[in-house]
This record gives C-alpha cells, sequence and structure tokens, in this order.
C-alpha cells in the first residue's frame, strides 16, 4: 500500500511536471496575445516525433536540445505567417486558424511517419535503475526529466523576474499598447513568445514522447487535459498552471491505482446495491476505470463552484 | 423571392431532388440523406456560432446524445410503441434539448474563449462516460434498432432509401423554418446582440447569460434531432456519434460553408459532406485537403464559400465581374501550377509512408511516379516554388480589381 503510494506519487509529479511545461507556455501566450492555441498539443507531439527522428541521426543529446528548438521555431513561423494577420480580425478566428493547424499537423505527421505507433523507446545511455525506494528500482530517466524540467523553471523564473526582455514582456502581459508606446517591438515579443511557449511544448513532447504512445492521436488525446489544467488554474495565470497541473497529473495517477467503485463503497458503509438498481452500472464503474474522466469531472466541478479558476484573477 | 414563395420552391426543390437524372440511385439518394443530416446538424451550429456567437468544441454531445435518445425510443417502437417512424427523431430533439439545458446551465455563463474550453471538456467529458457505460451506450460498437419494425402509416415501411430521405427533408425544412422564425422574435433579436455587444444587452436590461443559454437549449434540441435523423438512416449509434471528430467536423462545414447565415451553413453542410464521400475514394490525404482548405477560408475568406459566392454576385449586378475575371485567367495559372505541386508532394509522401505494400510506383494524374527516385519530389517542389512565386507577383492583379468593384 505504501509502495503504490509513493510510487503514485513520484509518477504523478513526473506527470504533472510534463502537464505544467505544456500548460505554462499555453497559459503564456493566453495572457499576452489573448489567443488559445489548439495547435499547441500538436507541437508537443511534434517535439515528440523531431526527437525521435533526431535520436536516430544524432544521438539522444544533441536531440534533446535540437527538437524543443525546431519546435520553438514552428512555432514563430504559425504567429508571423498565420496569426499576426488575423490580429485584428478577433480571437475567434485565432483560435480557428489554430484549430485548423492541429487538423493539418496530424495529417502532416501520418505523411512523415506513417499512421502507427513509432517505438520511442528511452535510450539506452539513461535506462537504468536510479535508487531502490521499498524494494522497487525507480528508473534513472525519470529522475533526468525531473530535473531537466525543474531546470527549465528555475531559469525561466530567472530570465523573466532577472533580465530586461523579462520584464518587457511581463509589461507587455498587462499593458501592451503602454509597452508599444515605450517603443517596444510588440510583435516581435508575441513572436518571442509563442515560439518560447512552443518550445516548452517540444521538450515536453521529448520527454512525453517516453511515457506515452508516440502516434499521430498523441496530440488529441493530451490537448484537451491542456485546456482542462489552464482552466482549473485560472485562465493566464502560471502559478495555477502549476497547482493544477500537479493536482492532475497526481490525480489521475492515484486514480489509476485504486481498484474500488461506488459499490464497495456502499458496501462498506452497510447497503448493498444489486443490480436491479436502475444505477448499478453508474456505481460499479471502478475508480482506475473512471480516471480519463476525472480531469473533467474536476473542471465542471471548478466551473460550478468557483468560475474563475483556482488563481484566476479576472472573469474572461 | 420573399416569404412563402421562397419556402414552397425550397419544399419542392427537395421533393423533386431523388429523382433528378444522376441522384436516382440508391447510393446518390444515400448521399442526399447524409448531407440533409449534416444540414439540420449544421444549422443548429450556426445559430449557436453564427448567430449567438458561442463558439462550441463540442457540438457532437448533443448531437450524440439526440442520437442515442432516438434509437432508444425506436428500440421502444420495436418492442411494441405504436408511434410511426417519422416522428422518431423528435425523441432526438427533445433528448438534445434537455442535454442543452443540462450542460448549457452552467456551460452558458461565459462566452468566447473561457466558452470554448468548457465546451471542449464537456465533449471530452460525455465521450469518455459513454465508453464507461456500455450499458445505455453499448460500447464501441452501439446500440442498433430497427426502422421497418414499426407501425406502417400509409403503407410506408421505410425499407427503401428514398422514403428515409423525405423524412429527413421534411425534418430539414421544419428545422430551417424552427429557427428562422425563432430569430425573427425578440428572443432571436437578442441572441445577435449578445453576440456583437454583451455589455449593452445587459445595460437594456436583459441577462446576456439567459439568453445564450435560450439559444443553446434551442441548438441543442436542433442538434439532437439531426442526431435522431442519423438514428433512423443508420438504425444505429455508437460512441463516435459523441466525438471531438464530429464536433470538429461541424465546425468545418458551418465555417467552410459560411457561418454568417443558414444559406452558408446549408451550403457547407452538402459540400463537405461531398468532399468526404466522394474525395476518400479517390486519396487517403483527403483530411489533409480539408484542413488546409479550412485554414485558406479562414485566412482568406472569412464569410466562407456562401460569402464568395454572394460577393460575386454583387459584383456581376455592378456590372464590374468582367476585370475580375480578367485577374483571375491571370493568376489561375500559377495557382493551379502550385496546386499541382502540392498535390504530387502530398500524394506521393503518403504512398510512401502510409501505403508502402501497395508500391513504390503510383499513378497521379495519368503520369506513372516512382516514389523511390528523386525525380518526383524533386519536379513537385519545384512546380510548387515556382507556382507560388509567380502566383504572389501575380495576386495585386486580383486584388486590385476586387477594390476596383467594391468602389
Amino acid at each position: 500500500m505504501m509502495e503504490i503510494a509513493v510510487f503514485s506519487l513520484l509518477n504523478g509529479a513526473v506527470y504533472g511536471l510534463m502537464l505544467f511545461m505544456l500548460s505554462s507556455g499555453l497559459t503564456l501566450i493566453f495572457s499576452l496575445m489573448g489567443v488559445l492555441n489548439f495547435a499547441h498539443a500538436s507541437v508537443f507531439m511534434l517535439g515528440a516525433y523531431f526527437s525521435w527522428q533526431l535520436s536516430r541521426w544524432v544521438g539522444f543529446w544533441p536531440a534533446l536540445v535540437a527538437a524543443p528548438l525546431l519546435c520553438g521555431l514552428v512555432g514563430a513561423a504559425i504567429e508571423r505567417f498565420g496569426l499576426r494577420r488575423l490580429h485584428r480580425v478577433g480571437h475567434v478566428a485565432e483560435i480557428l486558424f489554430t484549430f485548423g493547424i492541429s487538423y493539418v499537423v496530424v495529417e502532416l505527421v501520418v505523411m512523415a511517419w506513417g499512421r502507427n505507433p513509432i517505438e520511442n523507446r528511452v535510450p539506452a545511455s539513461i535506462d537504468f535503475a536510479a535508487f531502490r525506494l521499498l524494494g522497487t528500482s525507480y528508473p534513472f530517466y525519470k529522475v533526468l526529466m525531473t530535473a531537466i524540467s525543474v531546470a527549465m523553471f528555475a531559469f525561466l523564473y530567472a530570465a523573466f523576474k532577472r533580465t530586461r526582455a523579462g520584464l518587457v514582456i511581463q509589461a507587455a502581459l498587462t499593458h501592451p499598447t503602454m509597452v508599444s508606446a515605450l517603443g517596444h517591438d510588440v510583435p516581435r515579443l508575441f513572436v518571442l513568445v509563442f515560439a518560447l511557449g512552443s518550445a516548452l511544448a517540444g521538450l515536453a513532447g521529448v520527454i512525453g514522447g517516453f511515457a506515452l504512445l508516440t502516434e499521430p492521436n498523441m496530440a488529441a488525446n493530451l490537448g484537451p487535459i491542456v485546456f482542462v489544467v489552464v482552466v482549473v488554474g485560472g485562465l493566464g495565470s502560471i502559478t495555477g498552471a502549476f497547482i493544477a497541473s500537479m493536482l492532475i497529473g497526481i490525480l489521475q495517477t492515484f486514480a489509476v491505482a485504486v481498484d474500488y467503485s461506488l459499490l464497495d463503497v456502499f458496501r462498506a458503509m452497510g447497503r448493498v446495491v444489486d443490480r436491479s438498481s436502475p444505477l448499478y452500472e453508474l456505481f460499479s464503474i471502478k475508480l482506475a476505470q473512471a480516471a480519463p474522466i476525472l480531469p473533467y469531472l474536476l473542471l465542471v466541478l471548478v466551473l460550478i463552484v468557483r468560475p474563475r479558476g483556482l488563481m484566476g484573477t479576472r472573469d474572461t | 423571392m420573399s416569404g412563402a414563395r421562397a419556402w414552397v420552391a425550397a419544399a419542392v426543390l427537395l421533393a423533386v431532388l431523388p429523382w433528378i437524372p444522376g441522384l436516382q440511385s440508391d447510393s446518390a439518394r444515400s448521399l442526399l440523406t447524409q448531407m440533409g443530416i449534416a444540414a439540420v446538424f449544421a444549422l443548429s451550429y450556426q445559430l449557436l456560432l453564427g448567430q449567438t456567437g458561442l463558439l462550441s468544441f463540442g457540438h457532437a454531445v448533443y448531437f450524440g446524445l439526440g442520437g442515442y435518445a432516438a434509437i432508444h425510443f425506436l428500440r421502444a417502437v420495436n418492442g411494441g410503441w405504436p408511434i410511426p417512424v417519422p416522428l422518431v427523431p423528435l425523441a432526438g430533439a427533445i433528448g438534445g434539448l434537455i442535454a442543452g439545458i443540462v450542460f448549457g446551465a452552467f456551460t452558458t455563463r461565459r462566452a468566447g474563449t473561457t466558452f470554448a474550453l468548457i465546451s471542449l471538456g464537456v465533449g471530452e467529458l460525455v465521450y469518455a462516460a459513454s465508453l464507461m457505460l456500455p450499458g445505455f451506450f453499448g460500447g464501441e460498437e452501439g446500440v442498433t434498432a430497427s426502422r421497418t419494425r414499426a407501425p406502417y402509416i400509409a403503407g410506408l415501411d421505410f425499407g427503401s432509401q428514398v422514403q428515409v430521405y423525405y423524412v429527413i427533408a421534411f425534418w430539414l425544412l421544419v428545422a430551417t423554418a424552427v429557427i428562422h422564425h425563432f430569430l425573427r422574435t425578440p428572443v432571436g433579436r437578442l441572441c445577435n446582440a449578445v453576440r456583437d455587444n454583451p455589455e449593452r444587452v445587459e445595460f437594456i436590461g436583459y441577462d446576456p447569460q439567459r439568453i445564450r443559454f435560450i439559444a443553446f437549449a434551442l441548438s441543442g434540441a436542433v442538434a439532437g434531432l439531426a442526431g435522431g435523423l442519423h438514428a433512423i438512416n443508420y438504425e444505429i449509434v455508437a460512441s463516435e456519434a459523441l466525438s471531438a471528430a464530429r464536433s470538429g467536423a461541424v465546425l468545418l462545414m458551418v465555417y467552410v460553408g459560411g457561418v454568417g447565415n443558414a444559406i452558408g451553413a446549408i451550403l457547407g453542410a452538402v459540400a463537405i459532406t461531398w468532399l468526404q464521400v466522394n474525395l476518400s475514394d479517390y486519396t487517403n490525404a483527403w483530411l489533409l485537403y480539408l484542413g488546409l482548405l479550412f485554414m485558406a477560408i479562414v485566412l482568406v475568406a472569412p464569410q466562407g464559400l456562401a460569402g464568395v459566392a454572394l460577393a460575386h454576385l454583387r459584383a456581376f449586378r455592378a456590372r464590374r465581374l468582367a476585370p475580375i475575371f480578367r485577374a483571375y485567367a491571370i493568376f489561375a495559372l500559377p495557382a493551379s501550377a502550385a496546386a499541382l505541386g502540392a498535390v504530387t508532394l502530398i500524394e506521393i509522401a503518403y504512398r510512401r509512408s502510409t501505403q508502402p505494400e501497395v508500391g513504390a510506383v503510383l499513378r497521379l494524374f495519368g503520369i506513372p511516379m516512382d516514389t523511390a527516385t528523386a525525380w518526383p519530389w524533386l519536379g513537385a517542389v519545384a512546380l510548387l516554388v515556382a507556382g507560388v512565386l509567380v502566383a504572389k507577383r501575380a495576386w495585386p492583379r486580383v486584388d486590385s480589381a476586387w477594390g476596383a468593384a467594391r468602389g
């Protein structure tokens, strides 16, 4: 029991960090430009495919750096050649454009790498046990992934708080017209932030590619969860995105390990529900089976109880 | 044409459509039926996005739940309920309405981006839940029923495609009329007002949330009706009816056709359904073409195909169409070269990655191409690049011709 709890917590944290890497980029783009980037999960998927392809050409370590950079370029191109034209038309057009991209990227991935999942294995150089805990070994690559995520955030945090460019971006988040009046090139900042967010998504893709199945449906499977994270955390709040990512990561990982249903709960309380009950089917779902819908239930709950999200400051 | 005459014309058109030469085969009538179902669904989406300004990424929820309501109702009819088949889609509409009321109660509190996100979340929630409750939703295999085991009216057993077509055409007319008249009521007018300026609506004393909720519930009912039509046409409803892919498809239809009015929505439903059925016979990459078409529409023609057609009609009435067509003629050559290059590139890449077992040689436009050699790739890229470069230089002519036409 103890073992399951500890490992669920560890795995949940790794998954949560990956979600945060995705959602922080998304929420950054959203706060700056008001654009809900539907292509974000597609860039994440591209990160996984790029890293796999580049690993075969130049090895894992260079790929770890190059794949996110490539994704950053993709993001910059989406902003520069697509969204910039649509910015004055309105947010719906921008959302729809990124939605169109998400369609096209899936097909391009099929075109380049086929419809079947690719064998995206953890490279042998980092695939060994890092430590043993409660009699089970914990793989090194997960430790490495955690370290990379944490280091990335420490770096970003420092860059935002301590550098001039970071300060300008922070200012542009809240007062874009003022920043532009002071002589800063706000459209270029947009490209920069879009590239940064996409690179983060790409990095998450490199890491997520090992944990999840690398296949053309990858973006469609993960995309909605990232949106849930962003809404639950509060649109535009990085801290909220962090809390929500961890919450959902750990919640989902724990749920998978729990093999009880509501029937068992009722039985423990001394009430037996039999098959004749109209809700028998609903009650008999085990929590492990229900894990995929937990984030969405959380979303509905948050919307009813606290519509602006956990850390949201504004009603959008 | 206005008022009653337009409705009579539409009814006559729908009535004679399956008897027009070329459309008399079962497959053509089946295609017409699918277009009708898609048109009803697109109408409900147009009411939501075009008229009320709510961008939903989960509208299939109401289509699917309506479909399930109708298929379970049809099962009950199979079991002996004395209800004729043409009324079964009403069960779908009621199912969609209830779903719209339940989910609309909390999702329509917000508009804009937040609503879009929430609709996506609700869509995923319902889809995932449908896979968890196989008793009601039938899992991936779905729920089946028979439309022929029901009380006959006027000797109709609904065994043939054309009879089903008429049921669907009838409900399409009803749905169009309901939405048309709803938009002319004060509440309907307020839907447009909420889309354009919610603060002002609040200022004159109405509650935008309430208006969004009403529009959402009605849209849910019409989507449910479409689901009900789907149920009697296919005699099966599976969880695919609730999927994000279906939600995305209706968004594509309405936007490609033209989000501004019902005609655009119907046009989009007809065009995209036709593409889905026919293009998929020719190429595996049809989803890619559809996605590219959608992106092009968003970028260049936000009013959709209906908007493009209308602009040409206006130019024609103003007798300004000739210079536009001359500019088109010049633009068409490099543009079609670019398109040819792009299509070739896409097709040979698809063949190589998804169907290596068919062989490396592909016949395209009557020309055999060996995808294992470099020549088709180089040729396609050259055609694409050259076409795009020349087309870019020809575009200002088209642009200025349009500028002159608009005066």
